[in-house]
């Protein structure tokens, strides 16, 4: 899981932060199925060691 | 259905906006200049005598039947080679003709076998017509004068005979195969009397002949006949379906007699093939009827146990009873669904349906997830629509044609054809992949750039190409200010534009010298019309749909999408693949590709389905198995899929599996996931059922009942039979109100129904009030998402990393004869031609290792390791190898990893670390998997009242 979101960081990094950011976050929430962004979830907010500094802020900003 | 004559006008249509009128037997007719008169002759219902004639081929005027008088000249011309003038009178019928005819049919009849042409019960030819059309009784000279008629047949093709007894060497097959099929693997050898047709001197099963069937189909006399109408007899009756092999989805009309398929020949009428087939859909449908189809349900508690024989009844109300115990146990999203892209539109849309309003949660998807969702995203994202841009038909307008990680005349034979005829024609060919693939240079066509990449870097290609279309100022300027997001576009050009993606930075990535890529970029760029064919050497790849978008966007930079001749266009791998994308399978979207989350869409499918409906995406098919390995996902349904066999990480797959309560197969056979099932639906054939096909050009074609299901419920039925038993009802009579429901729902589909589709021979959505009859062509006049949207595509080489330990890169693919996990092809005469897996090795690979042609190798990778035979091979690059997965016994994918597309969990199939080494004896898991099979697989016959 920490290795598919870095994946998605890596795609959007190629873009602003603010605009990367939310690429990642609006493919997570509309891909991920909802057990899957709890489980991220709760791994950033335990850390979320080995998260990209893009998909760290983007799990930050799921619902 | 009475067995279908199809007309053949003799000469292929022309094109000229010229029109001619002549008389023909004191009828005007009026045809476009340059049509034969023979043809000519046919519009106007007049059917002159013919042998060497066809309308599939080029005129050839060697039979001397087809002779016609012309008013005011010399002579009696062969019909065929006689163009259509203006004013011109002809006579097809007079004494003279007559006699002339009859005496070329007599000559033609001292050669044949006396038996053949004397009896009409021998066969149905074309020969014997013409004997019946000029009165031929008997023959003159005896039949004791020098023949041929002690030549020898070969039968050495396990679908179809040659008997030079019965050759009269018109040369139709001949040229049928360089002009059909493009394989050039026949010839006239000798002169005179000794003209013989010749498979290069060779058995034609040892020949450079791939069993089309063009040939077979062509013969007017009978020496080319399928064994299937030797053994069986003439048909009584037809039935035109869809082939239900690979993505060209090609008409053929399947001739029965009674409830006997005799054989399977392709529909001239249909739009994707044209006439032309391949041997998978002309031959290979023996497993239909094969010994080990599955005809009864059954059951057992657990997967070690034997299977026990049941009822529909009882077998589907145990699966409703454990899927409704493990929801009140686990919750509603501990189950889910997976469909096949062999399954109809109407079996994909009907389980979605019911994993959505029965099962209450989104878990539904399909086998696209491991070949082509990166289409769907890269193509959705930058262009608004998740399909190839054009039809089949498109190619013949193509100046350059650009094929990337694709392998047309193994994977899709009948477009492949289509494309061959093209090239030779003088269209230009990049080709774009790791290993030198048959198009490279086969006969009269030869690749003008061969761009042998590692495995891996694709999106490193694509960059550097579209790196030289922005630096030498190849960009179609006008066309994207016209029609895409200038913000966007100029995001693109400045990030191509960097040094870092020019083909001489890229070089150490891609291994292409960099003059090559340039050059390659040049062409596709100012050599005309360029068309974009890719296969699943694009998507299956942690980058599948960045380079999705890498196409699209050199696509809209060159001005290469929204007309003829261009586009980007996915080869498809199974028969339905598209339909099953486009019929909502996937976890976050309805039909139509809308996604779960947009309120106005869900609410329409609330109100037509009555049941309240999840807004959230639900698990994608890796997701399932990871959930089931971690103890939340606990029961699964899967229609016509075999993942154990297909998805890479086999150990991963079985063990997901074995973690699960209740996992439902519904297949022909007994499959290799079938080996964890607890409960088997017996499938029902393609010939079984009624349905339709969307193929790769977006066409929606008819699949049409030829026998009854042979295990009593066609798959459509026996869904629905679960949604009733699982308290959600459905009630249709006929697939056709399915269709109906889609069409209801479904923008792109508003206008497709039976009538139509039975109306039109066939339909390519978007098909609706503004293309009541479809859409060959997309995106002409503006993308459908609005302004074409180029997306920055930065390389990101794969994690997946050859070292010391695993130095070579695998990459894996079907062939010709083989279909994915050979379900199907496997049970048939097919395995004639592959019978076993093996790995492709370049010689300096091999010779390192000391290893020699069919010496068992270890292939071993991270994941796993399985010994197969080696095959020697130059169209390996060294450093990369290559093999199948058609065999359950191989496990190619005990090897592959987990990694996929960022984006679409797509497995990187293409790019595996391993290393390969001498063995003795086949692998651990191999050893393993017999025992597990052989345990799995028993069955307990249901009791009867003799027992």
């Amino acid at each position: 899981m920490i290795h598919m979101a870095n994946q998605i960081a890596l795609f959007f990094a190629s873009y602003p932060k603010d605009e990367a950011v939310a690429g990642v976050a609006d493919h997570l929430q509309k891909f991920w199925e909802p057990r899957m962004r709890k489980q991220i979830t709760e791994y950033v907010a335990h850390g979320g060691s080995g998260l990209h500094e893009y998909a760290l802020e983007a799990v930050k900003r799921l619902h | 259905m009475a067995l279908i004559q199809q007309t053949d006008y003799g000469t292929p249509k022309r094109n000229s906006a010229t029109l001619v009128t002549l008389e023909i037997d004191g009828k005007p007719v009026t045809v476009p200049a340059g049509t034969s008169v023979m043809r000519a002759a046919v519009e106007v219902g007049v059917q002159v005598p013919k042998l060497c004639a066809s309308d599939n081929l080029e005129p050839f005027g060697s039979c001397r039947l087809c002779l016609i008088e012309v008013e005011g000249r010399k002579g009696t011309p062969a019909s065929c080679t006689t163009p259509a003038e203006q004013g011109m009178k002809v006579r097809t019928q007079s004494p003279k003709l007559s006699k002339l005819r009859m005496g070329v049919m007599e000559l033609y009849a001292s050669d044949y076998p006396r038996e053949m042409f004397e009896s009409s019960a021998s066969g149905n030819t074309e020969f014997q017509q013409m004997v019946t059309a000029v009165g031929l009784r008997d023959v003159r000279y005896g039949y004791s004068g020098k023949n041929h008629q002690s030549a020898e047949k070969d039968e050495s093709n396990p679908y179809f005979e040659f008997d030079p007894a019965k050759c009269i060497v018109c040369s139709r097959c001949v040229r049928a195969c360089e002009e059909v099929q493009g394989t050039f693997a026949l010839t006239i050898d000798g002169r005179g009397f000794a003209s013989a047709v010749s498979a290069g001197d060779k058995p034609f099963l040892e020949s450079e002949c791939v069993s089309c069937g063009a040939c077979v189909q062509a013969c007017p006399t009978g020496s080319l006949l399928e064994k299937s109408v030797i053994e069986n007899g003439q048909p009584d009756r037809s039935v035109v379906t869809t082939c239900a092999y690979c993505g060209v989805g090609c008409s053929f009309v399947a001739e029965l007699k009674g409830d006997e398929v005799v054989r399977m020949t392709p529909d001239k009428a249909g739009k994707a093939n044209h006439g032309h087939s391949c041997i998978k859909g002309r031959f290979a449908w023996g497993y239909t009827t094969h010994k080990d189809r599955i005809l009864k349900p059954m059951i057992r508690a657990k997967f070690t146990d034997p299977w026990r024989e049941v009822s529909w009844e009882e077998a589907i109300g145990h699966a409703a009873g454990e899927f409704k115990r493990i929801q009140a146990k686990y919750g509603r999203d501990s189950i889910g669904g997976i469909t096949s892209s062999r399954c109809s539109n109407e079996e994909t849309f009907l389980v979605q349906k019911m994993v959505r309003a029965a099962f209450g949660n989104n878990n539904t998807d399909t086998c696209a997830r491991v070949c082509h969702s990166p289409t769907g995203y890269g193509m959705s994202t930058t262009l608004g629509t998740s399909a190839g841009t054009q039809d089949f038909d498109s190619v013949e307008a193509a100046d350059v044609i650009m094929i990337i990680g694709a392998n047309p005349t193994d994977a899709h034979p009948v477009f492949a054809s289509h494309m061959k005829r093209r090239l030779r024609e003088g269209a230009r060919l990049i080709i774009i992949d790791p290993r030198r693939i048959d198009l490279v240079k086969t006969p009269h066509v030869q690749a003008d750039y061969h761009l042998p990449l590692l495995p891996g870097t694709n999106v490193a290609m694509i960059n550097s190409l579209a790196h030289v279309v922005v630096t030498e100022g190849l960009v179609d300027e006008p066309y994207v200010k016209e029609r895409c997001d200038l913000v966007a576009f100029e995001q693109w050009r400045k990030f191509v534009a960097q040094e870092k993606n020019s083909p001489e930075a890229m070089e150490k990535f891609t291994g292409v010298p960099a003059a090559d890529v340039r050059a390659a970029a040049r062409l596709y760029a100012t050599g005309g019309s360029g068309a974009i064919y890719y296969g699943l050497g694009v998507t299956e790849h942690s980058q599948g749909s960045t380079m999705v978008m890498g196409m699209c966007n050199l696509a809209m930079a060159t001005g290469n999408i929204g007309k003829n001749g261009v586009g980007i266009n996915p080869l498809r791998g199974q028969n339905n693949v598209q339909g099953s994308c486009d019929m909502g399978s996937f976890p976050h979207e309805y039909s139509g590709y809308r996604h779960v989350s947009g309120t106005a869409v869900r609410e329409s499918f609330e109100k037509e389905w009555h049941v309240p409906l999840q807004s959230e995406p639900g698990l994608r098919i890796p997701n399932m198995i990871d959930a089931a390995v971690d103890g939340t996902f606990k029961g699964i349904y899967i229609q016509g899929e075999d993942i154990v066999q297909s998805d890479p990480n086999t150990q991963h797959i079985s063990a997901g599996l074995a973690a699960m309560e209740c996992v439902v197969v519904q297949d022909l056979f007994l499959n290799e996931t079938a080996s964890y099932a607890h409960v088997f639906l017996p499938g029902s054939s393609f010939l079984e059922k009624d349905g339709t096909f969307t193929n790769a050009e977006r066409r929606i074609s008819r699949v049409r009942k030829a026998i009854e299901p042979m295990a009593g419920l066609a798959d459509w039925e026996a869904t629905m039979a679960l949604s009733n038993a699982l308290g959600y009802p459905m009630h249709y009579n006929h697939p056709s109100e399915i269709m109906d429901e889609i069409a209801r729902l479904t923008p792109t589909f508003a206008g497709v129904s039976y009538e139509k589709l039975d109306r039109l021979g066939s339909l390519q959505w978007p098909c609706n009030d503004k293309a009541p009859e479809g859409t060959p062509v997309m995106h002409i006049g503006g993308f459908v998402r609005g302004k074409g949207r180029f997306m920055i595509t930065e390389f990101v080489p794969t994690d997946e990393r050859v070292t010391a330990r695993f130095p070579l890169i695998l990459t894996t693919g079907r062939i010709l004869s083989q279909y994915n996990v050979g379900a199907q092809t496997r049970r048939t005469p097919n395995n004639t031609w592959h019978d076993m897996d093996v790995l492709e090795i370049h010689p300096s690979d091999a010779e390192d290792r000391g290893i020699k042609e069919g010496d068992l190798v270890s292939l071993a990778s991270r994941e796993g390791d399985i010994t197969l035979p080696a095959r020697i091979s130059e169209r390996m690059q060294p450093g990369v190898v290559y093999t199948t997965f058609h065999h359950a016994m191989t496990g190619a994918n005990v090897v592959t990893t987990e990694f996929s597309d960022w984006a679409t969990n797509c497995p990187e199939y293409k790019v595996t670390a391993v290393q390969v080494q001498l063995a003795r004896h086949m692998s651990e898991w191999q050893e393993q998997y017999l025992e597990t099979r052989k345990q799995t697989t028993r069955i307990e016959k249901e009791s009867t009242a003799n027992d």
